[in-house]
């Protein structure tokens, strides 16, 4: 497989994700699974997968000995590895700058010349297609698509692409066309797609032009949370509504804004709160301040690991009104800690839950209606409270691991 | 011989507004016109209308020897009024041939059965007037909404002055007893109860036009068959269905109306006759054997109980906001809040509330129904207490109530006494 982020150091949801899948599929005894990242930092959980740092796979071929190697990077991965991964090298990659193991320096991230490292990455994928051992090569997310690709091209073994997110959604339809491209041609490529609600699925077959056929869901589900009875919400006299995200366009905060100044018009006693940064954060700023209610809106800024559940848990309504959203995994977390959500139908995940509000993003008077309906109406918050932590408690992912495990087996049949 | 006794449910709520929150203590009216006029016509032309026609039809050929009988929700009554008159006329016209009965039920096709007895006796007497005032007939024979029964309300029932009551077939009430007799109910011996045969009623209702069913497809003589081959002491089956089953439920394609008007000549050959209820429950004498009821049961479901509408936590809450009020708005004379108290009551209110079992809504989920609901409860509520603040007990209430009523009387009676008091020092002078 390859990914792009794997926990604990992730960015999006992808990472999330991607580590449910594979630990979902992993519980299959005849699985096996290697996960190629660009970075990995050391800490990452290798219990039920093999995980492979793309830094340390050689492209160039440079005379190194034993010890050095095992001084370098001996901490993440064994040096006799490294020896045997250099014999993969095929083509001339010294265009590409390396360091002395002939290695990328990947930063894992997104950084700006994210292409060319889309492109490195690439290269990495070749000398890994040469040298392992595997049946089915499966791709997280653009940024690994041509990998993928490449892989398949030149070990002839089928690829399975896994759609978490479309340029489409992350633009509000201006796509960048180096983006598209690049997710055209994995998509093109690929022997089947995996999207992660009927909503990418719709998009890949309407937008990417490709045969439904070809194109299936498989819904994201979420790691059941071992904690969830330690977080507790301490009593107050104000109601908490959280929207917890990156304050990005995508995410729709501006609704959230919007909605929260309408309930505010009517009611008191209820406070909202925006965790998370992105660069919509100053201009949400301003618009608090111009409806009047900076008093009730707080922003806590970027949260994370225990801190994002600790927030979900002291709220009485998460939010999340996202105009465009492939799966959303955040409201699936918030029910965990038994938090009532209300979630856009533009949201993948609006597809698989009932015991959820839904509304349009763009209907802020719902919105609003929904968050005073939870606020106000004690059955409303104990209904949604606790049918909706047992509804996401049955949300594995190991039927989500079962169904792409289906579609392996049905693309490699058709190979044969 | 035996006797089949038929009868048809009728009733449709007044749809809701989408209703915000802000719009509480702004706008008092709730409802969406455009939508109730358009289920109520769709219904009307449908089914109703035709389903009329074919029942006169079949009383007209028939010679009087078909009879049925309607359990029609005044709410229903005030919209057909409005919206489809010409099925008014036609009930009319149905009511002069004498071989229809009207049957008692709450005026909103309520809970208020369960929820306030009082509230309940009071709309079985806005209903009886409704439907006499429009027909000419006062029903005397009990159908609850949705068949709602308990020994409570079988007891209240006949303290009433009910003679009769329509009940369901439930299985876990009924056990090994058919349904195919007339019983009695053990708080009220007096108390006839005609069960319904859930069997016989679903086949036309949900199974008619069902072509995976085994028996697919019915005919009336297969259909009279059954109910010829039934033991032959059991002296009557009673039918029961939603009105709309002719017509909606299974369309004209179906051939339902075919059906129906083939019933009374198969019928005829079998011997089977046509009873009404009020007629079964005179002629027909009661077998020695109580229906004993502890927990409400209805027609809904496989469970046949109130899960429907009081099932969930949504649905509790509503119903206790709103039986909450119930006496101060019987206290209170304003006429357009006793009609949207009605209207709030209309069973359906709560059904779209559950989760697993929302038949017919308009919402997209159980919740947003509750929400909506609740806001314009909270604007009634506010109404309420506009009128009658929560800071005065009901009694006080009632107490000070009983005085402003009765002043004049007060006033008249001391004026006489105050009257006598004069002629008498003046006969003593």
């Amino acid at each position: 497989m390859f990914g792009w982020e794997f926990p604990p150091h992730i960015l999006g949801g992808l990472g999330t994700a991607s580590y449910g899948l594979t630990r979902g599929m992993a519980q299959q005894p005849d699985m096996e699974i290697t996960f190629v990242i660009p970075k990995p930092w050391g800490d990452e959980d290798q219990s039920f997968l093999k995980i492979i740092g793309a830094c340390n796979v050689p492209i160039v071929w440079k005379e190194n000995d034993w010890n050095y190697v095992n001084q370098r990077i001996g901490s993440q991965m064994n040096p006799d590895e490294y020896f045997w991964l250099r014999n993969g090298i095929k083509y001339d990659f010294r265009r590409i700058g390396t360091n002395d193991l002939g290695c990328v320096e990947f930063s894992g991230r997104y950084p700006d010349n994210l292409v060319e490292e889309i492109g490195n990455y690439e290269a990495v994928a070749s000398v890994l297609a040469h040298q392992l051992d595997f049946d089915i090569i499966h791709s997280h997310d653009w940024l690994t698509y041509p990998a993928g690709v490449f892989a398949k091209q030149i070990s002839g073994k089928p690829l399975v692409i896994h759609v978490h997110a479309t340029d489409f959604d992350r633009s509000r339809g201006n796509v960048n066309p180096t983006v598209y491209s690049i997710e055209r041609r994995g998509m093109d490529m690929a022997d089947h797609i995996i999207c992660v609600s009927n909503l990418t699925r719709n998009t890949v077959i309407e937008k990417y032009g490709q045969h439904p056929d070809k194109v299936s869901t498989v819904h994201n589900a979420v790691e059941p949370l071992p904690d969830a009875d330690s977080y507790k919400k301490t009593p107050r006299k104000d109601k908490i509504v959280t929207f917890l995200g990156r304050i990005t366009m995508q995410k729709g905060p501006e609704y959230f804004v919007e909605a929260a100044a309408r309930v505010l018009q009517k009611t008191n006693g209820v406070r909202f709160v925006m965790a998370g940064s992105g660069d919509m954060m100053n201009a949400m700023i301003d618009l608090v301040a111009k409806r009047g209610i900076a008093d009730k809106f707080h922003f806590t800024g970027f949260l994370r690991g225990r801190q994002v559940h600790e927030m979900l848990a002291e709220s009485d309504v998460y939010i999340m009104p996202s105009v465009s959203e492939p799966f959303g995994i955040s409201p699936l977390e918030a029910m965990q800690v038994g938090t009532p959500s209300i979630i856009s139908h533009q949201s993948g995940c609006a597809e698989i839950l009932t015991h959820a509000i839904k509304t349009d993003y763009w209907d802020i008077d719902a919105m609003a209606d929904a968050i005073y309906a939870i606020v106000k109406y004690p059955a409303m918050y104990k209904s949604l409270h606790e049918l909706g932590r047992k509804e996401v408690n049955n949300i594995k992912w190991y039927d989500a691991g079962l169904k792409v495990r289906a579609i392996y087996d049905k693309v490699i049949k058709e190979r044969q | 011989m035996k006797n089949i006794c038929l009868y048809f449910t009728l009733h449709a709520p007044y749809r809701l507004k989408r209703y915000r929150f802000f719009e509480i203590g702004q706008d008092h009216y709730y409802y969406d016109d455009f939508q109730t006029e358009d289920k109520i016509t769709h219904v009307a032309q449908q089914s109703y209308l035709p389903a009329n026609r074919t029942i006169l039809d079949m009383i007209r050929s028939s010679n009087g020897k078909f009879k049925c009988a309607y359990a029609v929700s005044g709410i229903i009554l005030e919209q057909l009024e409005q919206y489809a008159p010409e099925v008014i006329d036609s009930f009319k016209e149905l009511a002069q041939t004498g071989c229809i009965e009207f049957l008692a039920e709450p005026y909103a096709h309520s809970l208020a059965s369960i929820f306030n007895a009082n509230e309940w006796e009071n709309q079985l007497k806005l209903h009886a007037d409704k439907v006499e005032s429009l027909f000419g007939i006062r029903p005397t024979t009990l159908c609850n909404s949705d068949l709602i029964y308990s020994d409570d309300i079988g007891d209240k029932a006949y303290k009433m002055g009910f003679k009769a009551m329509l009940v369901e077939g439930a299985k876990h009430i009924m056990g090994w007893k058919s349904s195919n007799y007339i019983y009695r109910s053990a708080p009220a011996p007096k108390l006839k109860l005609l069960v319904r045969n859930t069997k016989l009623s679903d086949d036309i209702a949900f199974r008619f036009s069902d072509y995976t069913w085994q028996d697919f497809p019915l005919d009336a003589g297969k259909y009279m068959s059954w109910i010829h081959s039934t033991p032959e002491e059991e002296p009557i089956v009673n039918i029961g269905f939603g009105y709309d089953a002719l017509g909606i439920n299974n369309n004209a394609q179906s051939g339902i109306f075919d059906f129906i008007k083939a019933l009374p000549y198969f019928a005829m050959e079998n011997g089977i006759g046509f009873m009404l209820p009020t007629e079964a429950a005179k002629k027909i004498a009661a077998v020695d054997d109580f229906i004993s009821c502890p927990y409400p049961m209805s027609w809904s479901g496989e469970a046949k109980d109130l899960s429907a509408w009081c099932g969930n936590d949504l649905q509790h809450e509503a119903l206790n906001k709103l039986y909450s009020v119930a006496e101060r708005v019987r206290l209170c004379s304003d006429k357009s809040l006793k009609h949207d108290w009605e209207i709030l009551q209309a069973s359906d209110n709560f059904r779209y509330m559950s989760h697993s079992d929302a038949w017919g809504t308009n919402y997209e989920s159980a919740y947003e129904a509750f929400m909506n609901y609740m806001n314009v409860l909270a604007d009634f509520l506010q109404r309420v207490e506009e009128q009658y603040p929560t800071t005065i007990e009901n009694e006080e209430l009632n107490a000070l109530l009983k005085t402003i009523n009765n002043q004049e009387k007060e006033i008249e009676k001391l004026e006489k006494e105050l009257k006598a008091a004069h002629s008498r020092k003046s006969t003593a002078k």
